[in-house]
């Protein structure tokens, strides 16, 4: 897609959007929000997480830490105390790039800002949720999370909409800064109605020595969505890591791709997606840039088509441009293999239970270093959404 | 007595991607029987087991199979399993994202065995949070195999090449367990004669083994020999290993061409 073409009818979204009065804790939300919100990576209970962000259509209804060394506020808050924020303001991605981040600069509702002290070791993730609650609203947000050095900070971003939500558009604009020595953990799940249309556009910069995990998970997908993070290794020895888990349904579209830019002596990228489809359409891209010798990446890109409707397209791209640059991809997409059907049918599992537990391994997050509660949440969540889909 | 069979194969003709593997195979084999298959590369050993479990790849042009009296040549495979046929892989996949464990407690949902007692006497408890067979080694592909085996129970056991690519080390824990597995090597007691534990606790199995390497930790009551997708010789396990090792299958396509 030309960065440039709109190729969303953006009029039929409202800009509008009513307010919402402030939250003091998550579990005054009603049960079917609560539910929906741990279906995000959310926990309303705020178990093991140290701080929560949560902003409604266009209000930031509740945001909180209680850890030292961490901060979490609505953009909007961080820009007035820190002088605009002009250091971290459309620096990792410009307000130019397309018609999406062109859009977030004009109508921009809020957003968080999340920074760890340099230093802090903030043991639990920190949760931000952004949530629709009306259709057909645009919510466009601006969010930027700092990792100051030698800090370990991971962050959950759930997104979701309220039930009786059907469509609508989501514009987030999101820069990270992981400094020397940091390591910033980014888990994003998504969990969108069926006519929701989503523009996430990321910019990530690491700093030398530090480390940048992205964890996505998307297994209720929206009708449309498309998204290209970019992380760029600006320092000797960063490291940057995308995993994403993409579940696509019939009449779903997921664009979703990965670039890393390695531009110094030591940097390592590693970009792994699994993508299932039963009926709908995916794009699994990625992309990397070796500027500069001594640099190592590998993209590995695995799809599963369940259904005869469904459509997986890999696009892995390796751009070296000096001599000495090491990189590699693998991809494969395809059916599961009916030799793995019938091992497990030998131990007596159905072909339909056998399948199903492939289909879950494949989905399942055993490659990435999540926490452990949250992997069992999201097991446990993978489990259900593959239970109501295939 | 025909109705003496656990396992019958009745002049089973199998097709493996269109091209005739088995021409004609029969064969009986009666509760607490070992019956071991010799026989080269391509003759249809392999085949003939994953026929008998009812793999995909595998068609039965011709011939039925019968277990336990019943004619099970048109069953999926895990209603097979269920009635209490299983199989040790020779090559089993790898399966990404799925723990060990989550598959041996599907073997040992239905009997409620210790998993982790048999896991530990096969050196297996370290495996058992690893994805399933991803970067196993030959004998500990083996050991897993047995592992499932053993939690599964099957009445009767089908094993393709037990020893194949394992060292001399697993080979004698391999041998202990198929041995475990098939309930064999009990003793008798003050209330039951041999003959009726052996009746009771012994399992049925059919062992491929290309190198024989096996035998000498387990004792096989039949030896057949396949060649071309026939079974051409019927007799002493010791007797037709040490035949084959002394003369080759050259020894054997000989002797069927004299007996013709």
């Amino acid at each position: 897609m030309a960065q440039d073409e709109v190729d969303l009818d953006l009029k039929r979204f409202r800009e509008e959007a009513p307010e919402h009065p402030q939250l003091e804790d998550l579990t005054q939300l009603s049960p079917e929000d609560r539910e929906i919100l741990l279906k995000a990576g959310i926990d309303p209970m705020e178990t093991e997480r140290s701080g929560s962000f949560l902003q409604m259509d266009h209000s930031v209804v509740h945001c909180r830490t209680h850890f030292e060394g961490v901060e979490i506020l609505s953009i909007t808050e961080a820009r007035k105390r820190y002088n605009g924020l002009n250091e971290y303001w459309w620096k990792t991605i410009s307000a130019d790039k397309d018609v999406y981040t062109r859009r977030a600069e004009l109508h921009q509702e809020h957003g968080y800002f999340i920074r760890s002290q340099p230093g802090a070791q903030v043991l639990y993730p920190l949760q931000a949720c952004l949530y629709l609650t009306e259709d057909q609203i645009a919510q466009d947000v601006h969010n930027v999370i700092i990792a100051e050095e030698s800090s370990d900070l991971h962050v959950i971003t759930g997104c979701a909409t309220s039930a009786q939500v059907r469509s609508g558009l989501h514009v987030g604009v999101s820069e990270f800064y992981v400094k020397k020595g940091a390591k910033l953990t980014f888990t994003m799940i998504h969990n969108w109605p069926e006519e929701m249309a989503v523009r996430p556009r990321t910019g990530i910069w690491v700093e030398e020595g530090a480390t940048f995990i992205s964890n996505y998970i998307c297994l209720l997908p929206a009708k449309d969505l498309q998204m290209y993070p970019t992380a760029v290794l600006k320092g000797r020895g960063a490291v940057a890591t995308f995993n994403s888990i993409l579940l696509a349904k019939e009449r779903s579209l997921m664009d979703v791709g990965s670039r890393v830019v390695l531009q110094q002596e030591g940097c390592r990228a590693e970009v792994i997606s699994r993508a299932v489809t039963t009926g709908g359409k995916i794009i699994a891209r990625g992309h990397l840039i070796g500027e500069v010798p001594g640099v190592r990446a590998h993209l590995e890109c695995r799809g599963l088509i369940l259904n005869e409707k469904g459509v997986i397209r890999a696009i892995p791209e390796l751009e070296g441009r000096a001599a000495g640059v090491e990189m590699s991809h693998e991809a494969a997409v395809g059916k599961i293999a009916q030799e793995e059907i019938e091992y497990l049918m030998a131990r007596g599992l159905t072909e339909q239970e056998a399948t199903s537990l492939i289909v879950r391994g494949f989905l399942s997050l055993e490659i990435i270093g999540l926490p452990k509660a949250l992997k069992e949440e999201l097991d446990k969540l993978i489990e259900e959404t593959e239970k109501e889909t295939i | 007595m025909e109705d003496d069979f656990l396992l019958e194969v009745r002049n089973l003709h199998v097709e493996v991607g269109g091209k005739k593997v088995l021409m004609g195979v029969n064969l009986g084999i009666r509760v607490g029987e070992t019956h071991a298959f010799f026989g080269p590369n391509g003759s249809g050993k392999t085949t003939l087991l994953n026929a008998i479990m009812g793999f995909a790849d595998y068609n039965i042009v011709k011939g039925k199979v019968i277990f336990c009296g019943k004619d099970i040549t048109h069953l999926p495979v895990n209603e097979r399993a269920k009635m209490g046929i299983g199989i040790s892989f020779q090559r089993p996949p790898s399966i990404r994202g799925v723990r060990l464990r989550q598959l041996v407690e599907i073997c040992a949902k239905k009997n409620g065995k210790l998993l982790e007692e048999y896991a530990q006497k096969l050196n297996l408890v370290e495996f058992l949070e690893r994805e399933i067979n991803v970067g196993f080694s030959g004998g500990e592909i083996k050991r897993v195999e047995l592992l499932q085996l053993i939690l599964q129970d099957p009445q009767m056991v089908l094993l393709d090449e037990p020893e194949s690519g394992v060292d001399l080390e697993n080979i004698i824990l391999i041998g202990k367990a198929i041995n475990h597995l098939l309930g064999r090597k009990i003793k008798p007691n003050g209330e039951k004669s041999y003959k009726e534990l052996h009746r009771e606790k012994m399992k049925s199995a059919l062992i491929i083994t290309h190198t024989g390497h096996i035998l000498q930790y387990i004792d096989a009551d039949v030896g057949h020999v396949l060649l071309n997708g026939n079974i051409v010789c019927k007799g002493n396990p010791r007797e037709i290993l040490h035949t084959i090792r002394e003369h080759g299958y050259d020894e054997c396509y000989r002797c069927f061409r004299k007996e013709r």
